[in-house]
Parts: structure tokens; C-alpha cells; sequence
């Protein structure tokens, strides 16, 4: 895997398909898409990454353990179902409110919240399996 | 919403979603759950800083405690309690559902969790802290209570998820080869058992179109013959029974129950199996029981083979953990008289018994994490010398010997004198003899603790009248023989109060029961209208 053309090739991928997961996830509301798959695309992005430049770089770039990250995704998540406890409805109902952003309505919305923390969620966890993977195999 | 909003929906909203404004007190039904799956979660991101998990997680414990019994106050005063996640009614929607004995089994089990932790500060290490001990013990929590209050069959199946894989992290915690082995025994029989629990559920869904747990209730009532239900009910029957460890389906328990650390094996026989006869209780009686006499007499022989089993187990045993495994066996049996007579007496009885052994449990595995720490071994044969050593430990150890054997007058006298009495009413004295010589046999086996690990003198080999306390290390940190000693003398007050006091937990228990053998009334409550 250690060839001059994919270390060279692998990080211009990786912020393109980094870029596409966020895209994925976003656009999952109405189509399909969501925060599962946007986050599996992430952590083959990062799986990639730790193949071509060796995971100790990969934990470097990401600053904060993967499990972590899979932690904040499950607050997030949780956060964005108590939000409406202040609104008096149910736990987890979806709540919208769709501010103006220099003149383009930005839909902002409990569900999408969520979304993101299932998007978290799924990166770190399958991101901390990828890299234990790599790790065992003596990296690069 | 106002008619010039640009996001107002085209159709009426009100069919389909609760429009009441949910009060606080609405909250409760589904903060047991959010409070310890938000604690796992800052635990999870804060895993390296190993000093604040401890706090943490007593923090979230002691909250979940109080709002459990909140709770629980609430269902007593008003009955059923429903809250539909995201305000979508069933069948759209998921209902979390708390009744009585959804109620009374999570703050037991909530009481539980909080008293067994604070022996985790002595008894997990280092490395299984940063392995996650604490997070994985906040997810089981968050799976033990969802399973006990949700009112959706699927949900509960993914609560049963969300506990299974936590105890696959806190049995392999201390990757030793022994909790490898009892794992992939323990993980393998369970997910044989979820596997028919979800094909049931599909099962259940195609033929009723419905999840929801009040709608299958009364649409299994009005369904008609033709409808496979008591296939249904037999799968139900099976997969729960496995999960509750009855015989034949057992055998993964002693296997596996005594190779995690002893906080950990406390919390499973307080715990795991309780939810397995949780889910039977609330399956096979108030959902399908109209279904479920087809296997009354297999429920009943197997609720009597399981007793006997179980005790005659514990008498062979001789590893301490080993032993106690098999008494949780055995007290399943005694469990599963009510799913198999399905009497209010007997409900009653059950429910009363599990409640008593999910402390009864809890605390005798605490104490043999105290023994075992003292004596560096579980082996019976070379125990011994633990009344000269620690007299009142002892005293409080037999007193939990006493109730596991159901001697009176502590907590498990009661129960097993109801489920007697009930058998009797019922015209079955086959059982009522299993519930007695089972006592007998359970009797027999806690004797042998007792004069193996804390009578004689010391370990086999010493002779009469000599006393020998070489095996027997002192804890010197005070604070560690607290927190070791501490839990176990909690619970045994709880276990004596419930043997002076049996009406607090028998009343609830009859109410649990009662709420048990009314589905309509269950329907009515959460569905707000009356069963078609």
C-alpha cells in the first residue's frame, strides 16, 4: 500500500470524501442519505487515511479519540431529543425554526440535530474498529 | 400554527400526533432512560480522566434512583403512565409504557446499581477502568430501564440490544481467558435467544399489525383462530426463558456469571435475568395470555425442573460464585410460577420474589467479592476461618443465606409461602412440593457455604478445634473495606426490612400482578379508549 501514487492520491480523496459525508448527511432529510451513511463514508475517509499515512497520523489529524467523538455523537443526539422538554412536547419531537441567513431560509430543526449525532456516532465508533484494525496489522 | 405560515402542514396533524402539551411530570416516564444514557455518553467522552467516571456515575445513579421512585409514586397514585416519543401516536409511533411492575423492577434495580458501584472503587482495576467499566455500566443501566418502561415489543427488543452488548463489555473487561470463555457462551446462547425473540416480533407484526404493547394486547383478544399466535407465544416463551437462564436453557449462566469481577457478576444476577422474567411475565400474561395455555404445563414443569435444578446445582458446586449461579437458577424457578399458573396469588408471589432476589442476589455475590478478596480464591474446599476472622460480616452473610433459602423471617420466606399457597389454590401440589423441597435443597446448599467458608476453622486439612487464618488477608485501606463491606450490609437491611415489613413490596407486587391480568384495562389507559 506504501506506493508514492496513493500516498500522494489518499489525502486529496480523503478530503473529498470528508466533504461528500457531510454532503450525505445533509441532504438526508428529504432524500436519501442521513447521518448513518454519511458517517460510514467518514470513517472509510479516516480508514483510508490511516492505510496511506499510517494510523498514528490519522489520531494526530483527529485530535480527539474516536471514541469520543462516538460519545459527544450520543449527547448530541440525546441533547436534541431533551430540547423538547422547554417546549413542553414529548421527548424527541421535531422541532423547526427557519431563520434567515443573509437572505436564504436556513431550515434548522431538532431531527437534523440528531442526525448529526447519529453522523458522530457512527464515525467514531466504526473509525476506532478501522484504526484498532489497521494498528494490528503494524500500520503502514 | 397560524394559516399565513409558509410551514404549516396540509393535513390535519392531530390524527396522527399528541397535541397536549406534555407536563414534567410527563418526563419522568423517559428520563430513567435519558439520564443514564446522557451520563454514558459524557462518560464515554471524558474516558481518559479515569477520577471523574467514579462521581459521574454515582451522580447518575442517584439521580436515576430519584427519579425512578418519583416515578413509581406517580404509577402507584394514577396507574399506567404513556408517553409517545416525537408526540407520533401508535402505530406510527414508538410509546414508552410504564406499569406497575415496569415501575417497581426499575427502582430495584436502580436502588441496586447505585449500592453495588460504590464496591467498584476497590474491586475494578486500573485497566478496566480505561477499558470503560463505568461507560459500559451506564449503556447497561440505559438498556435494563428501557427494557422495564418501554411500551413498544420491537423497542424492547432494542433495549435488550443495548444491555447484551453492554455485559459483553463489562464480561470481557479483564481479558483474562476464563471471562473470554464465558463470554462467547454467554453472548452465543443470547443471541440464539434475541434471534427468536425477533423473528416472534416479525411474526407478531405480520399477523397483528401492531407493536405497540396495549394494541397487541387487544387485538390478541379479538384476533381469531387462524391467527398463529400460540406459535407466537411459544417463541416469546422460549428466547425469554433462555435470557432467564430456566432449565433447560440454563447452562450458559454458571458458565459465565463468576469470571467478570465481582461487581460486575453482582449487578448480572441482580439484573440480566430479572429482565428476562420481566419480559416473560409481561409477554406471556398480560399480552398473550389468552394464547399461552397451550403451554401451561410445560411452563409448569419447567418452573418445577428449574428449582430443582438449580438447588441440586448449588449443592455440587464448589466454586462460591459457581454456587451462587446456581441459586439465581433456582430462584428463576420459583420466578416462573406465575407465568405458568398465571393466578393473581401467584403473580403476586413471583414478582414478590423477584424484587427480594434481585438484593438477595446482588448482595450475596458482593460478599463472595469480599471473600474472594480476603481469601485470593472462590474455591470452597480451600476457604474456611471466615467467622473467627470478620464475626459480623458472617452474621450479615447468613442473614442473605437465610433469604436465599427462604427462612424466615427474612425476604425470601414470603414469596415462597405465597407461591405455596397459590400452587395449593390452583390444584397444583406437584408444584408446591418443588417450591418446598427446593427450599429444602437450597437450605442444604447455603448450610455448606456457611460451613465451608465461614464455620471451620480454616481451610480443608485443618484439624478440628484449631483455627487457621493464614488464608485470610485483612484489607488494611479502611476506606476499601467500606466500600467493599458497606453495599453488602445496605442490602441486607433492605433484605431484613422487606422480611419484618412484607406488605410495602407485597402490595406493590399484588398491584403489579393485577395490572398484569387487566389488559383492557392497561389498553384503555394508554390507547385512551376503550378496547374494540
Amino acid at each position: 500500500m506504501n506506493t508514492i501514487i496513493f500516498r500522494t492520491v489518499s489525502p486529496v480523496l480523503v478530503a473529498l470524501t470528508l466533504l461528500f459525508s457531510a454532503f450525505v448527511t445533509l441532504r438526508g432529510h428529504n432524500e436519501p442519505g442521513g447521518g448513518f451513511i454519511g458517517g460510514l463514508i467518514a470513517a472509510s475517509a479516516f480508514a483510508l487515511y490511516g492505510l496511506s499515512h499510517g494510523v498514528p497520523t490519522v489520531r494526530r489529524a483527529l485530535r480527539f479519540h474516536p471514541m469520543e467523538i462516538a460519545g459527544f455523537g450520543l449527547l448530541l443526539a440525546g441533547g436534541a431529543g431533551l430540547l423538547s422538554i422547554v417546549f413542553a412536547r414529548p421527548f424527541l419531537t421535531g422541532l423547526w425554526t427557519f431563520p434567515s441567513v443573509l437572505g436564504v431560509e436556513v431550515a434548522l430543526s431538532t431531527p437534523l440535530f440528531f442526525d448529526l449525532g447519529v453522523y458522530f456516532v457512527v464515525t467514531g465508533t466504526m473509525t476506532s474498529i478501522a484504526l484498532a484494525l489497521e494498528a494490528r496489522e503494524g500500520g503502514v | 400554527m397560524a394559516a399565513s405560515d409558509p410551514h404549516a402542514p396540509a393535513v390535519d396533524l392531530a390524527v396522527a400526533m399528541v397535541t397536549a402539551p406534555s407536563t414534567a411530570s410527563d418526563w419522568l416516564i423517559v428520563l430513567p432512560v435519558v439520564v443514564p444514557l446522557v451520563t454514558g455518553a459524557i462518560l464515554v467522552m471524558v474516558r481518559h480522566a479515569t477520577h471523574l467516571h467514579r462521581p459521574l456515575t454515582a451522580l447518575g445513579l442517584a439521580l436515576l434512583f430519584g427519579i425512578d421512585l418519583m416515578l413509581l409514586g406517580r404509577v402507584v397514585a394514577e396507574g399506567p403512565l404513556t408517553m409517545m416519543m416525537g408526540a407520533w401516536k401508535p402505530p406510527f409511533g414508538i410509546a414508552f409504557t410504564v406499569d406497575l411492575l415496569g415501575a417497581t423492577f426499575a427502582t430495584t434495580a436502580a436502588f441496586v446499581a447505585l449500592v453495588a458501584t460504590a464496591t467498584a472503587g476497590p474491586a475494578i482495576n486500573t485497566a478496566e477502568r480505561r477499558y470503560g467499566f463505568y461507560p459500559f455500566l451506564m449503556l447497561l443501566m440505559t438498556g435494563v430501564t428501557g427494557a422495564f418502561l418501554t411500551g413498544d415489543i420491537f423497542n424492547l427488543y432494542v433495549w435488550f440490544e443495548v444491555l447484551l452488548i453492554s455485559s459483553f463489555g463489562l464480561l470481557v473487561l479483564g481479558s483474562e481467558k476464563a471471562q473470554i470463555d464465558g463470554t462467547v457462551k454467554y453472548g452465543l446462547l443470547n443471541l440464539v435467544a434475541t434471534t427468536f425473540f425477533l423473528i416472534g416480533v416479525g411474526l407478531l407484526y405480520g399477523t397483528l399489525g401492531t407493536l405497540n404493547m396495549a394494541d397487541i394486547a387487544a387485538k390478541a383478544r379479538a384476533a381469531g383462530p387462524e391467527a398463529p399466535l400460540v406459535t407466537i407465544a411459544g417463541l416469546f416463551i422460549f428466547a425469554f426463558a433462555m435470557k432467564a437462564a430456566a432449565f433447560p436453557l440454563n447452562f450458559w449462566l454458571p458458565a459465565s456469571y463468576h469470571t467478570p469481577t465481582a461487581t460486575v457478576s453482582a449487578l448480572f444476577a441482580g439484573l440480566l435475568t430479572k429482565v428476562g422474567v420481566y419480559a416473560l411475565l409481561k409477554v406471556t400474561v398480560l399480552l398473550l395470555g389468552n394464547q399461552t395455555g397451550a403451554y401451561t404445563d410445560l411452563l409448569v414443569v419447567m418452573a418445577a425442573a428449574t428449582m430443582i435444578v438449580g438447588a441440586l446445582g448449588a449443592i455440587a458446586g464448589s466454586d462460591l460464585r459457581r454456587i451462587l449461579g446456581w441459586l439465581v437458577i433456582s430462584g428463576i424457578g420459583s420466578m416462573l410460577i406465575g407465568v405458568a399458573v398465571g393466578s393473581p396469588g401467584a403473580l403476586t408471589g413471583s414478582i414478590f420474589y423477584a424484587v427480594q432476589s434481585m438484593l438477595v442476589m446482588t448482595a450475596l455475590y458482593l460478599a463472595a467479592g469480599v471473600v474472594e478478596a480476603r481469601a485470593g480464591t472462590g474455591d470452597v474446599r480451600r476457604l474456611g476461618g471466615f467467622y473467627a476472622a470478620a464475626p459480623l460480616f458472617s452474621g450479615v452473610v447468613l442473614v442473605l443465606l437465610f433469604a436465599v433459602a427462604g427462612l424466615p423471617p427474612f425476604s425470601g420466606f414470603w414469596p415462597k409461602a405465597i407461591l405455596v399457597e397459590s400452587s395449593l389454590a390452583v390444584d397444583r401440589p406437584g408444584l408446591a412440593a418443588a417450591v418446598l423441597v427446593s427450599g429444602f435443597l437450597q437450605t442444604l446448599a447455603v448450610g455448606r457455604i456457611w460451613l465451608y467458608v465461614f464455620w471451620r476453622g480454616g481451610p480443608e486439612g485443618t484439624p478440628d478445634g484449631a483455627i487457621d487464618l493464614s488464608g485470610v488477608r485483612v484489607i488494611e485501606n479502611p476506606a476499601d473495606r467500606v466500600a467493599l463491606v458497606g453495599p453488602v450490609i445496605v442490602l441486607t437491611a433492605a433484605v431484613v426490612l422487606i422480611g419484618l415489613v412484607p406488605t410495602a413490596i407485597g402490595g406493590l407486587a399484588e398491584g403489579a400482578a393485577s395490572g398484569l391480568l387487566d389488559p383492557a384495562g392497561f389498553t384503555a389507559r394508554v390507547l385512551g379508549a376503550p378496547a374494540p
